[in-house]
């Protein structure tokens, strides 16, 4: 209790923190004064060494990690609890939605998922309304979502139709450069023509955004009704994830002896059971102890469905993990460099994907009654350790041998994955450069892509962005605007992130100091 | 005996051309992301030379590459790639080489999606584009300078055969863009660049234009030293060539 209130007092007294982060923080700290979910010993152990990670959700969950509310619906049938009747117009439209959004839960407090915009708000832009109309409601709608969530997990999508939303997304996009809400645009080889490709391309060069995904490859997975989220999490609209845990490969393959082969039949399936009781522990505290689903307005109206919900399972340090098994086995290739370890390191996150497939898990009926699994993408309080199934930062080959080392892990993570990619200046002037390779990473069985430019003044940090110039204003004085640049500064300050060229690291969590 | 000929030409895939490079992913030779073969050796010898190891025709063996080795270097790349140029040196030197390569491209089931583009100086006759037309997809063609004195000065030949084949590959609508190198205090005089824009807008109002400042990296000594133009010479080489509809980008 006494650590707790210091915890406290320090949280209170921060100067760099404003009320309402404050707030918020106090809210997560007062849940560790309950008791954790009932675990095994051997899980417990495996949760205080931080073998496994349950990203500091705390000891009760009342809200699900990410929700994906069905806005569409919401917006054609009118709220009853919000007392918002259907609109319209183009301007009741807007206001039903930004009401909405601030009455919309999720671990960070923010609302991870705006909806899929162009869809939801198509209806509205009739003949009468001109693109220059469009623009300037529009512009207005991105300051309130900046100033009313500022959180760069804010974040929605677009596509893979073009449309006038869409285009006027883009012209907002590059000329208010702000880093929330982040945006992803969903690319069909068929239905995306090349230049709204291009035009997301030319909005990346400007602020970072859009993140492209595989359109039929992720409606493959979860059916047409999905949304890529927060940062790189592809899950079902009316649905989510009740909970976000993960697996430290590096610290896995620390705690294993013997050959390589025999990590994949031992120490893995040992730690991945570990993984996924954690997870059946949270899910159960979520659904059972805090009744979410039975209680919250947006399931009673119909919008989240349980039954479209499901638990993620996270992978991470998946570089540290496959070099050290090599290294057991006397070879001493590197992940990224080396065709032996490449194929090692595929063979062992196939492995994870049978493991995860055949253990169930209750109330994930949104993933056939398991785990979606996950390359997780870091948090700011990572050391040493390499974010997912990326290459580590700095060691990155050349961009052909990048892509064509991740592209074979991207099917198996049906809730997403997160390489970043870098390009020089010359790109600029060339954008259907980078049209070309993002259709040919899909054309690889790529699920997801993001780019950055090495001078931007943005930075993807795990998959969210920040502005350099927030970063240094933290330095600084310490404080900031958005809740997401102080996990972004720690992540930086551990990480490097923006002397590497600008990747990133840490992500979508609280920070629990 | 056969009733029809045998094609005395040898298969594509087994001509061999002198390659000084390739490069896998590039943004700045040709629209979209390319493969890019750089020929060895060169007809021209120009001072401002970025690449002036491959301006020296290859001898023996050292270099010699076949069709088919190039096309096993495209094919990992290729799901990545919108085409291939060819670059050099001077790609056209090597004609029967690039006619082979290009067809084989053409010829193969994965890599037949990819267009072909060489970039070059512009020497070439009319006989040699009209043996590319078939397989050429586009062109990107330099011009050192529009005055015959000052190319001459410059690259050492006159730019008759430069001027040619700009007109014909434009007529032809394969010609992608034109490149013109700027060397401050050589080539970048008002006068000259107002009558460079009007020629290149009367072969094609909206030609595409690239106006590219030396860059002394990987130059030759020169004496005097030869100095890079300073953006505001570049935006102003760029005001004075601009003519109605051109399309100019400065690098």
């Amino acid at each position: 209790m006494h650590e707790l209130q210091e915890r406290a007092r320090t949280l209170v007294q921060d100067p760099a923190l404003s009320y309402d982060q404050k707030l918020r923080r106090l809210a997560a700290l007062a849940t560790e004064a309950l008791p954790y979910p009932e675990l095994s010993p051997a899980c417990q152990e495996a949760l205080e060494k931080r073998v496994i990670c349950d990203m500091y959700e705390g000891h009760a969950p009342f809200t699900a990690r990410y929700i994906l509310p069905d806005y569409e619906k919401a917006i054609r049938r009118g709220l009853t609890y919000l007392e918002m009747p259907a609109p319209t117009n183009l301007d009741d439209a807007l206001a039903f939605l930004l009401v909405m959004y601030a009455n919309v839960p999720s671990v960070t407090t923010y609302p991870v998922y705006l909806g899929d915009l162009d869809k939801v708000l198509e209806p509205f832009v009739t003949d009468e309304i001109t693109d220059d109309d469009l623009d300037t409601r529009l512009r207005r709608f991105w300051i309130s979502i900046d100033r009313m969530f500022p959180d760069a997990f804010v974040h929605l999508d677009l596509g893979p139709h073009d449309s006038r939303i869409t285009r006027s997304v883009f012209r907002v996009e590059r000329s208010l450069r702000q880093s929330v809400p982040n945006i992803t645009l969903k690319v069909d080889p068929v239905v995306t023509p090349d230049d709204l490709v291009e035009d997301g391309v030319r909005t990346v060069f400007e602020t970072g955004k859009p993140h492209f995904v595989n359109h039929p490859m992720m409606v493959g997975d979860h059916g047409e009704h999905y949304a890529a989220v927060s940062c790189y999490n592809s899950l079902k609209i009316g649905g989510g994830a009740h909970t976000l845990v993960r697996l430290n490969l590096k610290e896995a393959a620390l705690r294993h002896d013997g050959t390589a082969d025999e990590f994949l039949t031992s120490t893995l399936p040992r730690f991945v059971e570990l993984t996924a009781e954690l997870a059946e522990a949270r899910v159960r505290s979520l659904v059972e102890g805090q009744h979410f689903y039975d209680t919250h307005w947006l399931a009673q109206e119909g919008l989240i469905d349980i039954h479209r919900f499901s638990a993620m399972f996270g992978i991470f340090g998946l570089a540290e993990c496959v070099n050290l098994l090599m290294q057991h086995d006397g070879h001493d290739g590197r992940y990224g460099h080396d065709d032996i370890t490449n194929a090692f390191a595929v063979r062992l996150v196939e492995h994870v994907a049978d493991l995860v497939s055949v253990r169930p898990l209750p109330y994930c009926d949104g993933g056939g009654g398991f785990a979606y699994l996950h390359s997780q993408s870091g948090i700011d309080l990572d050391h040493d350790v390499t974010a997912g199934t990326r290459i580590p930062v700095g060691d990155e080959p050349d961009l052909l041998a990048h892509l064509t080392t991740c592209a074979p892990h991207h099917q198996l993570f049906a809730s997403g994955v997160s390489d970043i990619f870098h390009v020089d200046e010359t790109a600029v002037r060339n954008p259907q450069a980078m049209v070309d390779i993002i259709r040919g990473a899909f054309r690889q069985g790529m699920r997801d892509f993001t780019f950055n430019l090495d001078s931007n003044e943005f930075v993807r940090i795990t998959g969210y962005l920040v502005r350099k110039s927030d970063l240094a204003s933290i330095a600084a004085t310490g404080s900031a605007r958005h809740s997401s640049d102080h996990l972004a500064a720690g992540a930086e300050h551990n990480f490097h992130l923006t002397q590497r060229a600008v990747k990133r690291i840490g992500c979508h969590e609280r920070d629990p100091r | 005996m056969s009733a029809t000929h045998a094609d005395p030409r040898p298969h594509p895939e087994s001509v061999t051309g002198f390659v000084a490079d390739t490069i896998t992913f590039s943004n700045v030779d040709g629209p979209g992301n390319r493969f890019v073969v750089f020929l060895q050796g060169c007809n021209f010898d120009c001072v401002a030379c970025h690449n002036p190891q491959t301006i020296p025709l290859a001898q023996g063996d050292h270099f010699r590459t076949s069709v088919a080795e190039i096309l096993e270097r495209i094919r990992p790349a290729e799901p990545f790639l919108g085409g291939i140029t060819v670059s050099g040196g001077e790609a056209t030197l090597q004609l029967d080489f690039v006619e082979a390569l290009f067809t084989a491209v053409k010829a193969d089931p994965q890599l037949s999606r990819l267009t072909c583009f060489v970039d070059s100086n512009g020497s070439l006759d009319d006989a040699g584009w009209q043996r590319l037309r078939p397989v050429m997809d586009g062109a990107m063609i330099d011009l050192k300078c529009f005055d015959d004195e000052i190319h001459r000065s410059m690259t050492g030949q006159s730019n008759a055969d430069v001027l040619h084949s700009i007109e014909m590959l434009a007529g032809w609508g394969v010609l992608d863009e034109v490149r013109l190198l700027i060397l401050h205090g050589v080539n970048d005089s008002a006068s000259l660049l107002r009558r460079t824009g009007e020629w290149l807008a009367s072969v094609d109002p909206a030609m595409r234009v690239k106006v590219i400042g030396f860059r002394a990296h990987g130059a030759r000594p020169h004496q005097p030293p030869l100095v890079e133009p300073t953006v505001g010479e570049l935006t102003t080489a760029a005001a004075n060539l601009q003519v109605a509809a051109l399309n100019l980008c400065i690098v």
